[in-house]
């Protein structure tokens, strides 16, 4: 414990060590939260009580799948689908294995998506969570596996699905498999769609590489929180290739929405409002 | 069986001799005619697509196009597609539906190209689209990985009825390199990546990815480009044959099922 603090007070000198110098302060992470958009540090209650949205620039910060269902679902409708899903380490990847007993104890899920079915102001959906804080919510077999379910359980239940979607990207460890798992959720997205059904895909920071294009992208309706960061490829593998800074606004939502590549930029207040508001205009045809 | 290490073999795919599909296309198809556009942005020169005739047999073919030297690598640079190369991918696909001809993809690229405006024109969109589609698409895919299968940006070319892999082709999630950089944040251990990674024709064989394994001359492909070219054929030839015997509906529900079934995990109680 102490050592894993140590390190990250380490971890954050050396960070603002190698920074532009905006910041020279250093402060414990758990009353100060810094926003990493603009940089503003605010006290953590504030910043709590604000649903994690930075009050200065806006930007909507991760939160963990439990807050999110928390925020968006109506008390008590939440039926987990799959809940007993483990990964394992298929190619023997190295370390793999201690990492994900690490996550499972610090997260308490048991991998990176809630999957299940609910009710959003009365109208039934499925839905699924994605969570940052299990390996930045990369794609391997379970991750792959529940979403496939969700969409055939929802296929077959001529259910709509919401997809709060976030993701570093295909899992590294898992190798080829993982790579798959983009197969895999897109082909079950398409017989959802060929049903006739609604998939409404909301991105949260960040929805990025194999996630970002595979069922992520193909929500009949995309919506995306203010802010976040949304792309295909690393900024600092952009910026290797093509050898110069990116603007800061690269592959925001915003910078999406300009590209037509999102329907809307939706702030975390209004989401649960604007998600009914869609689900229940598609039951009246 | 082949006796190459991954990492040898990553050298010979790298060999600038080996044979590319401008080399393989005259010694396996007749008849091409390329096309160009994905009608909405512009043209790709990074995939190659066309019609032409496989024994007699109208055939799409798409291909990612490696170059030889760097004036033909910059002309397809380097065989890293934009967003536009996809569509145009995808066009050509759509068309092959319609006019009821099975589609063969030549998988050969180190990943989707990463740039400003890749990212603009949605190089995410431009593969999940194409997984979506050839997931549906109403006639055959054959898809054969040629040397490299760099991530989503093979993937895109590889939502099919069978893929096979030439035998010293890899294809992985993330490059040899990109793996040592993340696992121990140091590119130049690409090697130790390269043999951990599982990423051989026999490994994705074993893990249920790869359908066939198309033999190379001992040294490599480029050591007889002629010889491999006629195993390609052949292969081409008997999965052709097999997949025309089966109907549309029942090959779309098995396409669907190749990839569902594909991932490990423990599940208790099922």
């Amino acid at each position: 414990m102490l050592e894993d603090l140590l390190k990250a007070v380490k971890t954050r000198f050396n960070d603002e060590d190698k920074g532009n110098g905006k910041s020279k302060v250093s402060i414990p992470s758990d009353l100060l939260f810094k926003c990493p958009r603009c940089s503003s540090v605010i006290f953590m209650e504030d910043f709590e009580n604000n649903q994690k949205i930075c009050p200065s620039c806006g930007y909507h910060a991760r939160i963990s799948a439990q807050e999110r269902l928390k925020l968006t679902i109506d008390k008590g409708s939440f039926v987990e689908m799959d809940a007993e899903m483990d990964s394992v380490n298929p190619i023997s990847f190295p370390g793999y294995s201690e990492k994900l007993s690490s996550l499972r104890a610090q997260t308490g899920l048991r991998d990176a998506i809630l999957t299940g079915e609910c009710t959003i102001r009365g109208t039934r959906c499925v839905i699924g969570v994605m969570d940052s804080r299990f390996m930045m919510a990369s794609m391997g077999s379970v991750v792959g596996e529940k979403i496939t379910r969700a969409f055939e359980y929802a296929t077959e239940k001529q259910l709509p699905v919401v997809m709060f979607t976030a993701s570093g990207g295909a899992r590294m460890q898992e190798g080829i498999l993982s790579l798959m798992q983009m197969a895999k959720t897109s082909a079950a997205v398409a017989r959802h769609s060929q049903a006739g059904l609604l998939y409404i895909a909301v991105m949260t920071d960040p929805t990025t590489g194999g996630v970002m294009a595979s069922f992520a992208s193909l929500g009949d309706v995309i919506i995306a929180e203010p802010k976040v960061l949304i792309g295909f490829a690393g900024r600092r593998v952009i910026e290797d290739t093509i050898r110069q800074r990116l603007p800061d606004d690269f592959q925001s939502a915003e910078f999406m929405l300009e590209h037509g590549f999102v329907d809307m930029i939706v702030e975390r207040s209004r989401m649960r409002r604007t998600l009914s508001r869609i689900l229940k205009l598609h039951q009246q045809s | 069986m082949n006796r190459y290490t991954p990492y040898e073999r990553l050298e010979i795919i790298r060999n600038k001799n080996r044979p590319t599909i401008s080399d393989y296309l005259p010694m396996i198809f007749e008849n091409f005619i390329e096309m160009h556009g994905d009608r909405l942005f512009g043209d790709d020169l990074a995939i190659l697509g066309g019609i032409a005739t496989f024994e007699d047999m109208p055939v799409t073919i798409i291909a990612q196009v490696k170059g030889h030297n760097l004036e033909e690598n910059k002309r397809s640079n380097f065989s890293m597609p934009h967003p536009e190369g996809y569509r145009k991918a995808l066009r050509l696909a759509h068309q092959a539906e319609k006019f009821h001809r099975p589609v063969i993809c030549f998988i050969d690229t180190p990943g989707a190209f990463c740039g400003i405006d890749a990212e603009k024109r949605g190089q995410g969109e431009a593969i999940a689209r194409n997984l979506m589609e050839f997931s549906l698409l109403r006639t055959p895919v054959i898809s054969i990985v040629l040397g490299e299968g760099g991530s989503g940006g093979a993937l895109a070319l590889g939502v099919c009825d069978n893929l096979a892999m030439l035998e010293n082709a890899l294809y992985s999630v993330i490059s040899p390199r990109g793996c040592a950089s993340i696992l121990w944040k140091d590119a130049s251990r690409e090697k130790e990546a390269t043999n951990i990674m599982k990423i051989t024709a026999e490994d994705l064989l074993s893990l249920g990815v790869c359908d066939g394994i198309i033999a190379e001359p001992p040294g490599g492909a480029h050591i007889s480009p002629q010889l491999t070219a006629e195993n390609i054929t052949n292969y081409i030839h008997d999965t052709l044959k097999n997949l025309h015997e089966i109907d549309i509906d029942s090959l779309l529900k098995t396409r669907y099922d190749k990839f569902r079934k594909i991932g490990e995990f423990l599940e208790p109680g099922r």
